[in-house]
């Protein structure tokens, strides 16, 4: 089997976004970045369809420098080849759907796997958009999948309700929290990864059709008001949402 | 306040690792952080050695991490194995002890005194967690002054009739093979035991109140008859158990940095939540103190294990330089447990935080692998050419 995974680097989920000064991008002062978390799902499973197929698996990220410590990690939990997809950044969604399937393209990949969406961006788009350009079909936000060797069965959830799809392959997925449980890297996997050579494909220039205006801080919440304890504060609390908040 | 874990790092040792060394400390520190910390209070209230662990903490290829591929290790260097150590040990003394065992104590005299077959026999199972090892060198009789132990092999035809007793040995009721210490002829030669050899049994030494999530036993052995391929060939004499005693001491110093980070951690976010006097603990100058005394034996002992790893990595580290390491860390691990048990206040003394642990834990460290005043006489003798001992 031949398996392609997708990966990027995202801020960790516990850092402090700060917007930049220039108010168009996400400072990056100071940010852990780490594998997507979504993408670590589409690394393991990248690697469960390897031990169970045979094969080689392949990481692919596109993005700055940084994105060869996405593809670092990914070898060091057990990945075979990494690609390092060169942009000098500024690419909208499309751009990079584009950018990625010019690197994924003619490449005999059986499977591609990707994360639902990345954690900062939180489009869920390029995932979909590669299977596009690739003329693929693709299964989003999957969280159980099977594979006899030629046929896929994925299941995916939403509110009160479960889907599930059978397909041949090739197909992209994109993994959705609970498709498996990621492995941690291994002290073996971190001293491959360091020796491992990264391929590198230039992304052909574009433009981008979404411009970014301007980023803003949400608006900061209002503290709750307490009206008063136990049943004694039920009428005024009824008032209240009656009157001031209207939501009654 | 910050609810993660803020490991000290005061003097930005961080910008002196590499990256790969930087991924082995991010990776053991978030296993130990997700699989260890939210159950080790559990297993150590029990006084059990959490058994689950093993297959994981083999897949991330603790055991025997420096040594080469082949035998399942992994080629760290001396600093990446250093830091292992030391996120091992801010979860717990004994997962440390354990890893020390099995990598510098089982795993590092058969790569280093065994024959090709020993090796190929046991080092790869030993690294896939598949064998546990323990070293059994302590006797009833016989603590510091080890040249005195009593154990004995005498040769039987082709092979060995073992007779003695080992005490406080790590891992000696779950060990399937033991690296035992005994004269032959009068010389300390090394032999392995495998579990289940007629004669010899491995007891658990119960009601300890230190290292309780960690397996501590007698080793006994009444005429234990051993094969001619259990002795280890290459070990003749003291030194090449007290070689071993080295590769484990130089993760102790590194392993208590842990055990002493994670003291502070606990203490320092405590004393800024805790309100007495209508102010946080913290903006008390006494406690302060406490909080600056703390971070800077940790950085003190930060810097010299780094230094420590460079020296070992280049074969320059004596065994009276790791004694300094072994000695200064754990007497500071020490010193800053009961510092931060006690800025925790009664909250202190349950198993809710962790400093109570570490500090009875670090009891034992103090203790085993050569006690605090033995390494006191390691560096006396080596500065003024006088031993001692005796
Ligand atoms: C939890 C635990 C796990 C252990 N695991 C192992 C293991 O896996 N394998 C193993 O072989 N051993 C193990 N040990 C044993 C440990 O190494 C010994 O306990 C240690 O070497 C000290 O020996 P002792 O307890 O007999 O103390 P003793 O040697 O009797 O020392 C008692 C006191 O006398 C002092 N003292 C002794 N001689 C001198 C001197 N010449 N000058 C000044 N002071 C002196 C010591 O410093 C100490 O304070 C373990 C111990 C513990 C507690």
């Amino acid at each position: 089997m031949n398996i392609a995974v997708l990966v990027k680097l995202a801020p960790d989920t516990e850092a402090a976004l700060k917007i930049d000064a220039d108010r168009l991008k996400i400072a990056t002062v100071d940010i852990n970045y780490v594998l997507n978390p979504y993408d670590e799902y589409a690394v393991e499973e990248g690697l469960r369809w390897k031990e169970k197929f045979g094969g080689t698996t392949t990481v692919f990220s596109l993005g700055r420098e940084e994105a060869v410590k996405a593809l670092r990690n990914a070898l060091a939990m057990g990945a075979d080849e990494a690609v390092h997809i060169v942009s000098p950044g500024g690419l909208d969604m499309l751009g990079k759907a584009k950018a990625l399937a010019a690197a994924l393209q003619g490449r005999g990949f059986d499977v591609i796997f990707a994360g639902k969406q990345s954690v900062d961006d939180d489009c869920g788009a390029v995932g979909p958009m590669t299977a596009y350009y690739l003329s693929i079909p693709h299964i989003s936000t999957v969280v159980k999948l099977d594979c006899d060797g030629s046929r896929i069965t994925a299941w995916r959830e939403f509110e009160g309700g479960a889907e599930k799809f059978e397909c041949p392959l090739p197909v992209l997925i994109t993994a959705q929290k609970g498709l498996n449980e990621p492995r941690y890297a291994s002290l073996k996997g971190i001293m491959f990864s360091k020796k491992k050579e990264i391929a590198v494909v230039e992304a052909a220039p574009a433009q981008a059709k979404i411009e970014i205006l301007k980023l803003n801080y949400p608006p900061v919440r209002q503290a709750g008001k307490i009206v008063g304890q136990g049943v004694e504060a039920v009428p005024k609390l009824l008032q209240l949402l009656r009157e001031e908040a209207k939501v009654l | 306040m910050e609810t993660t874990y803020q490991a000290l790092d005061y003097y930005l040792i961080d910008e002196l690792l590499t990256d790969e060394e930087r991924m082995v400390r991010d990776l053991v520190r978030e296993w130990v952080e997700c699989e260890v910390l939210p159950v080790i209070g559990r297993f150590a209230d029990e006084g059990t050695f959490p058994m689950q662990m093993i297959p994981e903490m083999a897949r991330l290829g603790l055991f025997g991490p420096t040594l080469p591929e082949e035998y399942g290790g992994a080629n760290v260097s001396e600093i990446a194995y250093g830091l292992m150590m030391q996120e091992l040990e801010r979860g717990d003394s004994g997962l440390r002890s354990f890893a020390s065992v099995q990598s510098g104590l089982v795993m590092y005299p058969i790569f280093r005194y065994g024959s090709a077959e020993q090796r190929r026999k046991y080092l790869p199972k030993l690294a896939a967690g598949e064998l546990i090892g323990c070293f059994g060198l302590t006797e009833p009789n016989s603590g510091s002054d080890p040249g005195s132990m009593q154990t004995k092999a005498v040769r039987d035809g082709d092979g060995y009739i073992l007779n003695g007793a080992k005490m406080w040995i790590t891992n000696g009721t779950i060990a399937d093979v033991a690296v035992v210490w005994a004269k032959l002829d009068d010389v300390v030669r090394g032999f392995l035991v495998e579990k289940g050899t007629p004669g010899f049994s491995a007891p658990e030494t119960k009601m300890k109140w230190s290292l309780r999530a960690s397996v501590t036993s007698e080793l006994v052995f009444e005429d234990v008859h051993l094969p001619s391929d259990a002795l280890l060939p290459k070990a003749k004499g003291l030194s090449a158990p007290l070689s071993c005693l080295s590769q484990a001491r130089y993760g102790i110093a590194w392993g208590v940095v842990g055990a002493a980070m994670a003291c502070f951690d606990e203490a320092r976010r405590y004393a800024n939540k805790r309100v007495q006097f209508d102010k946080p603990i913290a903006s008390f100058q006494i406690v302060q103190e406490k909080l600056a005394i703390m971070a800077t034996e940790i950085t003190k002992s930060q810097l010299l294990n780094f230094r420590l790893a460079q020296l070992k990595q280049t074969g320059k580290a004596t065994h009276q330089m790791i004694s300094l390491a072994k000695r200064n860390g754990c007497y500071q691990a020490l010193k800053i447990a009961r510092m931060a048990r006690d800025i925790l206040g009664a909250a202190g003394i349950t198993y809710e935080f962790q400093s109570g642990r570490h500090l009875v834990n670090l009891e034992s460290v103090y203790t085993y692998e050569g006690t605090h005043d033995i390494h006191t006489l390691v560096i006396g003798s080596s500065l003024t050419g006088i031993e001692a001992f005796r």
